[in-house]
């Protein structure tokens, strides 16, 4: 498995989302809690983007008439038909053995744990993908670029924060 | 036909409120005297249409069957039917008074009883139910000690949707008798009996009839009756069966998007049809030829949904045919004997005491 920068941690804040695209697949990343989830972005349904669906509990009842509500946020519901979608494992609710979608291990890595690391994760590939998908805030990950015509353009490189890393 | 073949929906016809009247407190009965009501007949059933009676089963001046001998000729001698469930269609649910209802339905049940159940031990009734909850719940008490009631039946347009919280002591009542909830066609007439207003054509009416079933059969799944009732059956009555492969392929569909708003569901809603629901053959809304019910069968499905009924004396079939084509051995045993078995719990007790 091949790991793949997503971005800095402060990129993505609790309840938020990036879309990145590694390995040729697009996927989406969330963050609930300070805990990251990467989900294939394409509903098992009918192939809808599910980067773009909205967030919501889930909603369970052990009788008619009641309603618990647990786990705010931690569900996505496909954009097209509503279908959910548990984010920690990509199973649908309605049927969870059948229809999911794929879930890819996420985790936050030190920078310079990955600065030394011999097989360097690639990071690249998120950041194309992120910029060409209009619907997804194009996050810089570490570039500033500050117009004027006689300063030249400068880097910051923080290997020192943390960054969220998805295995593909 | 085997001898232990079960007839789900033969239908007693009334000769007139006159017959009733044993059956009355004395203020009803000098009620409707007073009143000169000879007879209620809902408009669902037009006496002359020539579907509400099969032209060879009318008597002389063309009226419907309603003694227990023409049901022995007509049907149980000459089909050599093991078992019949009388379903009486008088209107017990039209007056508006509920106690008027509550008096009709009385007096039905116990005119079954008393001059068709005692006269054939073939036969089984339902309860006819009156148009209240609370006094179809009375009804349902006093006379489930008699296990000839094998169901109680109500119509599948009345005041308010079937699956209700309203309506739930009465599946309460059943669920504790293990008596199945029959929903025959038909409609207590407080509603248009389209969504969209009153149709013109007894051919609008009699069509709508299978929008009736299945509103109230998702009302019934939606609302939860068969989670809070887990022993509960229901009974479809003339309802038709070919709509239902479509009507649930879209009521699953849909629920998984909006799956959150039924949470006490845990299966699709089919499932619950499945475990739950069953329906009688007649009238069957299909041609019936072998490559069709074929296709029918495939999309229901399952081979359990299905219980055989004559329909007697409405007019679905001609001569002896009462059971479509195309059917073979094994699944007309399923319908016409093992299906109605496992759905009536009182039909499995065999001799009565």
């Amino acid at each position: 498995m091949a790991r793949h920068i997503v971005g800095a941690v402060d990129e993505i804040p609790p309840g938020g989302r990036k879309l990145v695209e590694a390995d040729g697949k697009k996927i989406v990343v969330f963050n609930l809690g300070g805990e990251f989830f990467a989900l294939l972005d394409r509903c098992p349904h009918q192939g809808s983007a599910l980067s773009g669906g909205i967030l919501c509990g889930l909603v369970q009842s052990n009788e008619p008439g009641k309603y618990h509500f647990s786990r705010a946020g931690e569900m996505v519901r496909c954009p097209w038909h509503n279908w959910e979608f548990d984010i920690r494992t990509g199973k649908s609710w309605f049927d969870p053995r059948r229809t999911k979608v794929r879930a890819f291990p996420a985790h936050v890595e030190p920078g310079a744990a990955l600065a030394s690391d011999p097989q360097r994760a690639k990071a690249q590939s998120g950041e194309s993908a992120a910029q060409k998908d209009s619907a997804t805030p194009s996050m810089h990950m570490d570039g500033v670029a500050v117009e004027g015509p006689y300063q030249a353009e400068t880097f910051s490189v923080k290997v020192e924060a943390e960054y969220v890393v998805v295995e593909v | 036909m085997t001898e232990a073949a079960i007839d789900c929906d033969l239908h007693p016809g009334l000769p007139s409120m006159a017959s009733l009247f044993p059956y009355m407190d004395q203020h009803w009965r000098t009620s409707l005297k007073e009143r000169g009501v000879s007879q209620l007949e809902s408009a669902s059933w037009p006496p002359a249409a020539p579907s509400t009676v099969r032209a060879d089963w009318r008597g002389p001046k063309g009226e419907a069957p309603c003694t227990l001998a023409t049901l022995q000729a007509q049907v149980l001698d000459r089909w050599n039917v093991g078992t019949g469930i009388l379903n009486p269609l008088f209107p017990a649910q039209l007056p508006f008074s509920r106690d008027l209802s509550a008096a009709f339905a009385r007096a039905v049940n116990d005119w079954i009883r008393a001059e068709w159940l005692d006269g054939d031990k073939r036969l089984r009734a339902s309860i006819l139910l009156p148009n209240a909850i609370e006094e179809s719940v009375a009804e349902i008490e006093r006379l489930a000690p008699d296990h000839r009631f094998v169901q109680a039946m109500t119509l599948c347009m009345g005041e308010i949707p079937l699956g209700r919280r309203e309506w739930w002591p009465v599946y309460e009542a059943l669920s504790r008798h293990d008596i199945p909830l029959a929903i025959h066609a038909g409609s207590n007439w407080r509603h248009p009996v389209t969504s969209v207003g009153w149709p013109s054509y007894y051919l609008e009416e009699y069509t709508a009839n299978s929008m009736g079933f299945q509103a109230s059969l998702a009302s019934l799944i939606t609302e939860g009756v068969f989670v809070k009732f887990p022993k509960l059956k229901v009974v479809l009555l003339e309802s038709g069966v070919s709509w239902l492969p479509s009507f649930l392929w879209r009521l699953v569909k849909s629920w998984k998007g909006v799956r959150f708003e039924v949470p006490w569901l845990d299966r699709p809603p089919s499932e619950y049809v499945r475990d739950h629901v069953r329906l009688s053959i007649r009238p069957l809304d299909v041609p019936e030829e072998a490559a069709t019910m074929a296709r029918l069968m495939d999309h229901l499905g399952s081979d359990e949904l299905l219980l055989w009924s004559s329909d007697w004396p409405h007019a679905h079939f001609e001569g002896d045919a009462t059971v479509p084509q195309g059917l073979d051995q094994a699944l007309l045993k399923k319908i016409m004997v093992d299906n109605p078995l496992a759905t009536y719990a009182r039909l499995r007790e065999g001799a009565l005491a």
